[in-house]
């Protein structure tokens, strides 16, 4: 089972290494969404840096929202799906695999990009910190979740759009304990707690959206 | 070993057949024919665990179809599951490591060498040709021999007649060696079995 895991991750990431494009688009528009801010609501710092991680991570919402329906749409069109759901392999790994190499493939990226906006933001060193624990422990959940979510609208005409008018009220929890444990960093309180909830919300978040997943995957294919 | 009963179908609220029952057993051969539309791809996705029935049951050696049975069965739809990403051999190569199959090297290139398209192994799947494409995925035959039931949906088409005389083969020598094989066809293409039936769906 932890072979199937690991063949089915590193196919993925094989497949996006080929793909480039489909990766870069997502980091590129994270790092242009995040950079817009700055320049709408003008240069004054006191308020780029009270407002950085909200931004940080409603960017990082939609970039996920955004690469996300390609989680499962490739492989339902060309039948690797199917092949999948008729294979020995049990399903929830092959959700789990794809989601992690969907987290390694995006979230990661995000969240090692976040610190360098936080500069633009003129984000303190302590604060940065913050902001990429909050990310690393944060953006497992939108894969997680976002499994559910594009296994759900698979198939559907206009699935994008619907794909984010479903799953963005999911991660309104990880957006308020993410952006919270970098403000209250800012203002000297201890994030410890915030990242805590974080972690307790991906922890319910593994077992319900890839066990979602599985059953919507059936469905679909039915 | 493979038996259905009293199995119905509905798509989009039509109902496809009803009352099936169909038994295969070791060796058997089982040829699905029928209209466009008249429900072949529908049995062949119910037999295979893909599809819920509207009624009755698909069982395999006595119990009904879970876990267990998708190790000792192989499916090929109409998509051929070729990604364009990668090579023909990496292609082949997952698709028999996620059925738990022998993925050894030498094995992946006997198998593309019987369906003709070794030189091709290295290539991406991208420049394949519809027929190569299928050729592509039928390889996964070469290396299932130990896989008792084949559910093949349209082998033979796109294929040209060599492609389709080194299917066939394969498909004669599992059902020698005691396997099943269930196909749907437009085509009547000869295989060497001792127990052929056919049924005929009427839409």
């Amino acid at each position: 089972m932890l072979q199937a895991y690991a063949f089915i991750v590193r196919r993925e990431l094989r497949l996006a290494l080929r793909r480039k494009g489909d990766v870069l688009n997502v980091l590129v528009f994270f790092i242009v969404v995040a950079s817009l801010f700055p320049l709408g609501v003008g240069p004054e710092p006191g308020q780029l840096r009270a407002m950085a991680a909200g931004v940080v991570w409603i960017a990082a919402l939609l970039a996920a929202v955004l690469s996300l329906p390609r989680l499962f749409a490739a492989d339902h069109a060309d039948g690797t799906l199917e092949q999948m759901l008729v294979s020995p392999q049990p399903l929830l790994v092959i959700v789990l695999s794809k989601a992690s190499a969907h987290w390694l493939l995006t979230g990661l990226p995000l969240a090692l990009t976040a610190p360098l906006i936080g500069l633009q933001y003129d984000l303190p060193t302590d604060a940065l910190g913050v902001l990429l624990a909050s990310l690393l422990i944060g953006t497992p959940v939108l894969s997680l979740l976002g499994s559910a979510g594009a296994a759900l609208t698979l198939g559907v005409h206009g699935g994008g759009a619907l794909l984010g008018l479903l799953v963005l009220p999911l991660f309104v929890p990880v957006l308020v304990f993410g952006a919270g444990a970098v403000t209250s960093t800012l203002i000297g309180i201890n994030p410890s707690a915030h990242l805590s909830l974080l972690g307790a919300f991906l922890a319910v978040s593994s077992l319900i959206g890839p066990w979602a997943a599985c059953a919507a995957l059936r469905v679909a294919l039915d | 070993m493979l038996e259905t009963t009293a199995l119905a179908c509905e798509r989009g609220g039509m109902r496809l057949f009803s009352d099936l029952g169909v038994a295969l057993q070791a060796g058997g051969l089982l040829r699905v024919r029928g209209n466009n539309g008249s429900g072949k791809t529908t049995l062949l996705r119910t037999l295979a665990g893909l599809t819920r029935p509207a009624a009755g049951s698909v069982r395999w050696r006595g119990e009904p179809i879970g876990d267990d049975f998708r190790r000792e069965m192989l499916f090929l739809g109409h998509a051929a599951a070729v990604k364009d990403e990668m090579t023909v051999s990496e292609n082949l190569e997952f698709s028999s490591r996620i059925s738990c199959l022998d993925v050894a090297e030498s094995k992946i290139r006997d198998a593309l060498e019987c369906l003709g398209i070794v030189r091709l192994a290295d290539l991406p799947a991208r420049y394949l040709s519809q027929g190569q494409r299928k050729r592509a995925a039928l390889a996964r035959l070469a290396l299932s021999a130990s896989v008792p039931l084949w559910l093949l949906d349209e082998p033979f088409s796109a294929l040209d007649d060599e492609a389709i005389a080194r299917v066939s083969a394969l498909c004669a020598a599992h059902l020698a060696a005691g396997g099943m094989v269930v196909l749907t066809s437009h085509q009547d293409i000869p295989i060497a079995a001792a127990d052929a039936r056919a049924i005929e769906m009427r839409g």
